[in-house]
């Protein structure tokens, strides 16, 4: 493990390993996004029983999917930040955690606006909209605690162990309507059965979710860009890159 | 793969954390099973819920979910009175509700009601909500194999000819 991470452990290689990806996931992102939403929104047909509301499932899903996979990659990243001690792995904490808190805060959103034609309210204290909610409300508590600490390791330290703990919540949202009785329906998609969707819907769907996947990766890999200069604001390669930016600007306002 | 020892000592911590809030919340989850419903469906109300059988009683507060039987349904002309009758394999529970449902209730569709019950079978509901299942297909496609003709929510009559 130690001898296959050593090489990312440098955050020099790794603001340029990420400043390459940059422009190729925001690109693809926009473009399947783009393509997923008008897709869904505006060309694929309207369902049976709900109509035109179920459309908000192109934008609910993908982002509630995605709020379950950025924990555990929350989690994993706390893991090796704790066991190995990677500063790099504490800075992904605090790159992906305000992603997953938005694509969280935007299910719960969508849910409830969901929720409010078809099932008749707003919001109930279900077992997998409440579950959902104590989500949200880990990925707060890990960010709070990332900047609660002047010195920023204890911050890391501190909100590491916050997110390996809260990932017991995972399987509770993830099997909440199938353990309990929930006004949630189950799950769509699974990965072993044929989803019970027509194929029409299915495929923007599908579309969609890539698009939020690339999204979240775009947003990952720039926050994390970011993280590590704030980090290592101080050392020479810092100041090199930045002069660097400098300059390119420099002389473009001189061409112009 | 030779880990030193200091990184060995703090993954066994990391490992025994997790491992010892997860056995905890099973616990915690184990013993509230029950509690964390969201309803009773109407087998659990007339035959009891759980090892004791516990029945709801007369006067008390709860939901019920399950489906609404089909004919079933019968509304007030003047007021906005409906009673209709849930079932989910067996017995069936019936609920008086005044107020408008919501938009896709209908006859054969989940529903869970919240309310007070008035006799050991009958709920007075205060609130009606509609669940819906995970399907979704276009109307032809249900029509073609379902049989179910598509009803759009928003017409006058759409919830009077819902039944095929």
């Amino acid at each position: 493990m130690w001898r296959w991470l050593h090489p990312y452990a440098k955050p020099e290689v790794v603001y340029h390993l990420l400043g390459r990806w940059q422009p190729w996931l925001s690109i693809t992102a926009a473009l399947t996004l783009g393509l997923g939403i008008v897709w869904g929104l505006v060309f694929a047909p309207a369902d049976y029983q709900q109509g035109d509301s179920y459309r908000i499932i192109f934008v609910h899903v993908p982002t509630a999917m995605f709020s379950m996979s950025l924990y555990i990659a929350l989690a994993i990243a706390a893991f090796v930040g704790r066991v190995w001690q990677l500063k790099m792995a504490d800075w992904g904490l605090a790159a992906i955690a305000p992603v997953g808190l938005t694509f969280t805060f935007i299910s719960l959103v969508t849910g409830a606006i969901w929720g409010k034609p078809m099932w008749g309210t707003w919001w109930e204290w279900d077992a997998r909209l409440t579950s959902q909610l104590i989500l949200f409300f880990l990925y707060v508590g890990v960010l709070a605690l990332y900047h609660a600490f002047s010195d920023q390791r204890n911050g890391a330290k501190a909100a590491g162990i916050l997110a390996m703990v809260g990932v017991i919540n995972i399987p509770i949202i993830r099997y909440s309507v199938e353990w309990w009785n929930t006004l949630h329906q189950g799950a769509t998609l699974t990965v072993f059965e044929r989803p019970p969707m027509a194929t029409s819907m299915l495929i923007p769907l599908l579309v969609s979710i890539l698009g939020f996947g690339l999204l979240a990766g775009a947003l990952i890999v720039q926050r994390m860009r970011n993280e590590i200069l704030r980090q290592e604001l101080r050392r020479p390669w810092v100041k090199h890159v930045l002069n660097q930016d400098r300059a390119t600007e420099l002389s473009k306002t001189e061409q112009a | 793969m030779a880990m030193n020892p200091r990184r060995k000592k703090r993954l066994t911590w990391t490992l025994g954390l997790i491992a010892g809030v997860a056995v905890a919340f099973s616990i915690i989850l184990y013993a509230l099973s029950q509690n964390i419903d969201l309803f009773y469906t109407p087998t659990e109300v007339v035959e009891g819920k759980g090892k004791n059988a516990l029945k709801p009683e007369v006067g008390q507060r709860l939901r019920i979910g399950g489906m609404v039987v089909e004919d079933s349904v019968k509304r007030d002309p003047e007021t906005l009175e409906v009673e209709f009758r849930v079932t989910d394999i067996g017995p069936e529970v019936k609920i008086l509700y005044t107020g408008i449902l919501p938009d896709l209730f209908r006859e054969g569709q989940g529903i869970v009601a919240q309310g007070v019950m008035v006799e050991p079978r009958v709920m007075k509901a205060t609130e009606v909500l509609a669940k819906h299942d995970e399907e979704y297909m276009p109307p032809e496609l249900a029509e073609q194999m379902k049989g179910i003709k598509h009803v759009n929510p928003n017409q006058p009559d759409a919830f009077e000819g819902s039944t095929p």
